[in-house]
């Protein structure tokens, strides 16, 4: 079985409203894909697609798996900026270990 | 205008400190599944308000607690509590309470500022009037299959699985209707899991404050110092909720930070 791996853009992810970007992320992860978004999810989008996610969970979906680099504080200190965050279905990703700038994973068929 | 302004909001605080009662501040305790946090909610009604009330049951199962529980009315007044804390915390393995180089870890009483019988733990006599709420478990995954392994009938397991992604939604909404958080981290377990790096991302971003509890530190396996290493800007104070060890510092830390 192939695994789909959807890498998005910062521009993309950028021209997304926040509950757009949760709304793809998740129907990405559904379909059995693995979501890497250059620029990443806030905290907030994070948590929400967490929600999101927890209202779908039935017996082949089981959540989702979520990592990222943690955010950077921006200009002057007043906006954090986003990384990188990588989503896939419980089922077939595993986050092995991360750290601040690295993230490793396991990816396997179902 | 700012005069006036600034005139005004003494004579508020005056009014409050005269007529009003200060209002109870609502902390959540939040974590991962099986992280201790009911043990924790309960030896702090235990501590603070009633020895027999309990919260919840404690389980080797993930997911035990499935609905948020809230306990009002709690007052944590660190000097009158100071004989009570001596009775009720370590109760299995008695410490000094004020040895930074116990077991080489820097981040246990190491901190100064957090232990009460310092010098700057003279600010701990302040009282703290709060409701408690303990959360279901946070997560990102549930697999019914990983009920199975624990005994429980597959009904069951199903049954379990919804009821804790519920809570888990409800653990979410109630960061709405909050003002503090204790997060809960197993210090025997990674602590750089993606679920507190978001608990933590959200809470810097609503401007609520948090104090980082490494529990569990009664077992060997504990690393408490790892906790403090990968959230450095954040209070870390290393206890275990079972026994009580170092709950004194907590409950200081606490007042310190929710006040």
């Amino acid at each position: 079985m192939n695994i789909k791996m959807d890498l998005i853009s910062e521009d993309k992810v950028n021209s997304m409203g926040s509950m757009e970007k949760i709304r793809f992320v998740l129907d990405g992860v559904k379909s059995g894909n693995i979501v890497v978004l250059e620029g990443g999810l806030t905290s907030e989008e994070q948590m929400k697609l967490i929600e999101l996610a927890m209202l779908e969970v039935d017996e082949d979906f089981t959540g989702i798996e979520m990592s990222g680099y943690p955010s950077k504080k921006g200009f002057f200190n007043l906006r954090k900026k986003t990384r990188l965050t990588v989503v896939g279905p419980a089922k077939t990703m595993h986050t092995i270990k991360k750290g601040k700038d690295w993230i490793s994973a396991v990816i396997s068929e179902i | 205008m700012v005069r006036r302004r600034r005139t005004s909001g003494i004579l508020a605080w005056l009014l409050e400190a005269l007529f009003f009662k200060k209002r109870s501040v609502k902390i959540g305790i939040y974590g991962p599944p099986n992280a201790g946090k009911t043990t924790l909610t309960n030896r702090i009604i235990h501590t603070f308000a009633d020895e027999e009330e309990d919260v919840g049951t404690a389980s080797e199962i993930p997911h035990e607690t499935r609905r948020a529980v809230r306990r009002g009315g709690i007052l944590i007044d660190l000097k009158q509590n100071l004989k009570q804390f001596q009775r009720t915390n370590f109760n299995s393995n008695p410490q000094p309470l004020s040895d930074p180089t116990r077991n080489g870890d820097p981040t246990r009483n190491g901190d100064p500022s957090t232990n009460p019988s310092t010098k700057s733990g003279r600010k701990g006599r302040a009282k703290l009037k709060l409701d408690v709420v303990d959360t279901p478990g946070l997560a990102t995954k549930i697999d019914f299959h990983d009920f199975l392994a624990y005994g429980l009938r597959e009904e069951e397991a199903k049954q379990r699985a919804k009821e804790a992604t519920e809570g888990v939604i409800e653990a979410i909404k109630w960061l709405d209707d909050i003002d503090g958080v204790i997060l809960l981290m197993d210090a025997t377990q990674d602590p750089y899991t993606q679920t507190n790096v978001v608990i933590i991302g959200n809470m810097e971003a609503r401007g609520i404050p948090v104090v980082i509890a490494a529990n569990k530190i009664d077992l060997s396996s504990a690393a408490p110092q790892k906790i403090k290493k990968a959230f450095p800007q954040h209070f870390v104070i290393p206890i275990s909720a079972l026994t009580g060890e170092n709950m004194p510092e907590f409950y200081a830390a606490m007042v310190r930070r929710f006040r």
